[in-house]
């Protein structure tokens, strides 16, 4: 903690340019950092965010320019970077554990330390037990509770609510505004403008490696932000909107996917989805209420004990194999570990899915699939150098949509879309929104989760809110509002309802 | 084992990770109890003193070499050449006897040493598989000491009255001399396991080790040790053995490495890293070493069957492992 109170900056960033591999990250970037101010980072992905961060820890040292720190630097990151099979304790004071006689590491004080220090952040898990037990929002908290312990004057936060629910967002809110009281300096990365507006002093917009604009956030409308950051105009923004969902799709009267009382215990309980072609339907919850477990469930990558299937008119057998014969996509919510193969090339990730399809006697034409992947990739617009680049040199967005392209080329009747938008930036975002009516609009049957209520109140034609693993209600039409989706939501929690 | 019922309010947690860690703790322990017990009785000679020395030191061996390979593997590694090298160590301290005790002892630890520490050097800072580089270094030793041996066709003889001998053969109320060195190794083992940073560093380098970087886990540093660790260990255990038997016997430790892993893994130590304990591995080895004896005991059964019976135990945890971490 600051002792004394010395003036200037934390950070001064002077004309850093930084290029990786031919290609610019950073051009000429001045970036300053008051004391004990809470500053907004924002940008599209690949605006520059990540390198300036690594600039300003100095993992990446700058081609050009000057950076200089006035004070310890802590970050924490989007995902939660703690090791899950070591205790809470011991995750939080890994390197300064308390000593005892014969400098061995004193166990019975780190948990008492650990257990004060945690009840401040809200968490009243027990220290002993291993990380990894704990919801992936406390997960996030011991992180923050662990980069603020470090003595730090700075404390980076790269998208830390991207994986909270409300009612813990509320609570790192409450940290962020206490280290602020503590005067300490934040710089905050989100996605999440409501979040921005309602703790941030300054702001800066980098776009395309550029400082496009530094200065106080109250002052900036946040039509503006989003063009500064978008670098469109503010009218161009105004009649799209900020999702670029279109209006209500015209759905036909049968449904062509019915699940029926799916069961899986504790998980979920009895929950019904039915969505008719050319029909977006929406399923809301907080994190843990049910929703990936149900799309799991229709697609028999979750064993069930109750509940059947029907598409078309036709049960389905169990299994994923089943699944897609009958024409059921999904797009899973972890890109990483559950999507994309980052060593393969664009088009070998594409194909992968239609490989038995595009195969006659095991032999898959090398014609076939790059015709069908240059389709994809300019229907999808996927930003590649040549199909041949390898998918883990893209962006999220990029990245995500050619998950979509391979689920797409499968040519299903029904995609299940599990947080399609997570983690990539405004732009990429949009464009998946765009995609996902387009898709609709040519009758395909679309499931969306998503956590952003926003992106389910204007893409859904209809919601199916999870609580606890069953359904909570059913919205459509004039009830399709943000009010009726929290009142379904936090029956019993309504001290929640209040985060707008 | 019983399973006690999850209250409701924790079924967000998964389930398996208590129980993992009572299996963990205790499920060798007691099927060590189990064993012991049932031999106990059905073996009359099981239970004799002398039978339970010679149990104890097959095992100390044994221990000291699993010790290094636990901590190996809680870095998320494995190292395949703890089998050649406890027999190089062995050759070198044999060989190293006719210039005395120091020498007999420390050349063997420094030579072993060194192999562990290019193993750790080569997989922490070139990224390369342990498996493979540690597999180079299983032929590398076999074959230094092939060289040094004439093709194993010199067995260097440790003089009878050298204060080395004593090292291996040395009793205190008949327990071996390696029990207690064996032990005073474990129980720092131990210590430093869980009570130094060093330790706790080799956990979050086999739990998480992009995460444990950015946390200021010095990962190089933390593989390079435990390397180096165990080949030092290893190769302690060689002079170890060299000592008692007399001689630097070129044949011994082919496959060792794989009865060093067993046991440890029996011992409850993920194999995948980030999760294990130094007295797991004891337990292990007692596991193993008891149900070696007893087959022997029963004379009619072919000792092979000690490593079938191995090889079950060994699939058993392994298999409990996978299921209970669902």
């Amino acid at each position: 903690m600051p002792t004394d109170t010395p003036t200037g900056p934390v950070i001064e960033v002077a004309g850093v340019t930084k290029t990786f591999a031919g290609v610019r990250a950073l051009g000429d970037v001045d970036f300053t950092l008051a004391r004990g101010e809470i500053h907004a980072l924002v940008g599209e992905n690949g605006a520059g965010k990540s390198t300036l961060i690594k600039v300003l820890t100095g993992i990446h040292t700058p081609d050009a320019g000057r950076v200089t720190r006035n004070g310890r630097i802590s970050t924490i990151y989007q995902e939660v970077n703690l090791v899950p099979l070591m205790s809470v304790s011991a995750n939080l004071f890994l390197g300064r554990e308390p000593r005892s006689r014969f400098g061995l590491i004193d166990r019975a004080r780190r948990d008492a330390d650990a257990a004060e220090l945690l009840r401040g952040y809200g968490i009243t898990a027990d220290v002993r037990s291993p990380l990894g037990t704990l919801a992936v929002g406390e997960q996030q908290m011991v992180a923050l509770a662990r980069a603020v312990e470090a003595d730090a004057d700075v404390v980076i936060m790269d998208e830390p609510t991207s994986s909270l629910e409300p009612r813990e967002v509320e609570t790192l809110l409450g940290v962020v505004r206490t280290l602020h009281e503590a005067g300490i300096a934040i710089i905050y990365v989100s996605h999440r403008m409501d979040e921005l507006y309602r703790i941030c002093d300054t702001v800066t917009v980098l776009r395309d490696g550029r400082n496009v604009h530094s200065g106080p956030l109250r002052d900036l409308p946040r039509i503006e932000l989003v063009s500064l950051m978008l670098g469109r105009s503010v009218k161009e923004i105004e009649s799209h909107g900020t999702t670029a969902f279109g209006e209500s799709h015209h759905a036909d009267a049968q449904p062509v996917l019915e699940a029926r009382n799916l069961s899986s215990k504790p998980r979920i309980n009895g929950v019904s989805v039915s969505i008719r072609p050319g029909e977006v339907v929406g399923l809301a919850g907080l994190l843990g209420s049910g929703r990936t477990e149900t799309a799991k469930a229709i697609i028999g990558a979750l064993p069930i004990d109750g509940g059947t299937v029907v598409v078309a008119g036709a049960p389905v057998a169990r299994g994923v194999k089943a699944a897609t014969r009958a024409g059921i996509s999904m797009l899973a919510e972890d890109r990483k570990t559950e999507g994309i193969i980052p060593n393969l090339s664009v088009r070998e990730n594409i194909v992968l899915a239609a490989l038995p399809r595009l195969s006659r006697f095991g032999v898959v034409s090398r014609a076939k699939q790059d015709r069908i992947v240059g389709t994809f990739v300019k229907r999808l617009r996927i930003k590649v150098s040549s199909p041949e680049q390898k998918v883990s040199e893209l962006s999220g967005g990029n990245q995500q949509k050619v998950l979509l392209a391979r689920w797409l080329c499968t040519e299903p009747k029904i995609l299940l879309l599990d947080e399609p938008t997570r983690g990539i930036d405004v732009g990429a975002k949009a464009e998946v929104q765009a995609l996902i009516d387009e898709l609709a609009r040519e009758g395909l049957a679309v499931l969306l989760i998503s956590s952003e209520l926003d992106e389910l109140l204007d893409g859904a034609d209809r919601l199916v809110v999870l609580r606890d693993g069953t359904v909570a209600g059913e919205l459509e039409g004039d009830r399709l509002t943000r009010e009726h989706v929290l009142e379904a939501i936090a029956a019993e929690v309504t001290d929640d309802a209040e985060s707008h | 084992m019983t399973t006690t019922a999850t209250p409701a309010n924790t079924a967000a947690v998964p389930a398996g990770a208590s129980r993992t860690k009572v299996l963990q703790r205790q499920g060798a322990a007691v099927a060590l109890a189990l064993v012991v017990a049932v031999s106990w009785l059905v073996f009359p000679r099981f239970g004799s003193l002398d039978n339970l020395r010679d149990l104890a030191l097959q095992g100390a061996f044994l221990a000291v070499i699993a010790l290094g390979m636990t901590f190996v593997i809680i870095t998320g590694g494995i190292d395949l050449s703890v089998g050649s090298v406890y027999a190089l160590g062995g050759v070198l301290a044999a060989w190293g006897s006719q210039h005395g005790f120091l020498v007999a002892l420390l050349l063997p630890l420094v030579v072993c040493g060194l192999i562990g520490l290019v193993n750790g050097l080569l997989i922490a800072r070139t990224n390369m598989a342990p498996f493979i580089v540690t597999l180079a270094s299983l032929l590398f030793a076999r074959g230094l000491l092939l060289v040094i041996t004439d093709e194993g066709a010199t067995t260097y003889q440790i003089p009878p009255d050298s204060a080395f001998v004593e090292l291996g053969r040395g009793t205190v109320f008949g327990f071996g001399y390696p029990i207690f060195v064996a032990a005073v190794l474990c129980l720092l083992g131990g210590v430093v396991l869980n009570r130094t940073s060093f330790g706790q560093n080799v956990f979050a380098t086999g739990g998480a080790e992009q995460s444990a970087v950015l946390m200021g886990v010095p990962i190089a540093r933390t593989k390079v040790l435990v390397y180096t660790t165990s080949g030092t260990l290893a190769g302690l255990a060689g002079a170890l053995t060299a000592a008692y038997l007399q001689s630097g016997v070129t044949v011994i430790g082919v496959g060792l490495e794989l009865d060093a892993i067993a046991v440890v893994v029996i011992g409850g130590t993920l194999l995948t890293g980030g999760m294990g304990t130094v007295l797991g591995t004891v337990i292990g080895v007692g596991l193993i070493k008891v149900i070696q004896n007893v087959i022997n005991q029963i004379g009619t059964l072919d000792s092979n069957y000690q490593s079938v019976v191995s090889g079950v135990f060994l699939l058993i945890v392994v298999v409990l492992q996978r299921i209970l971490r669902r």
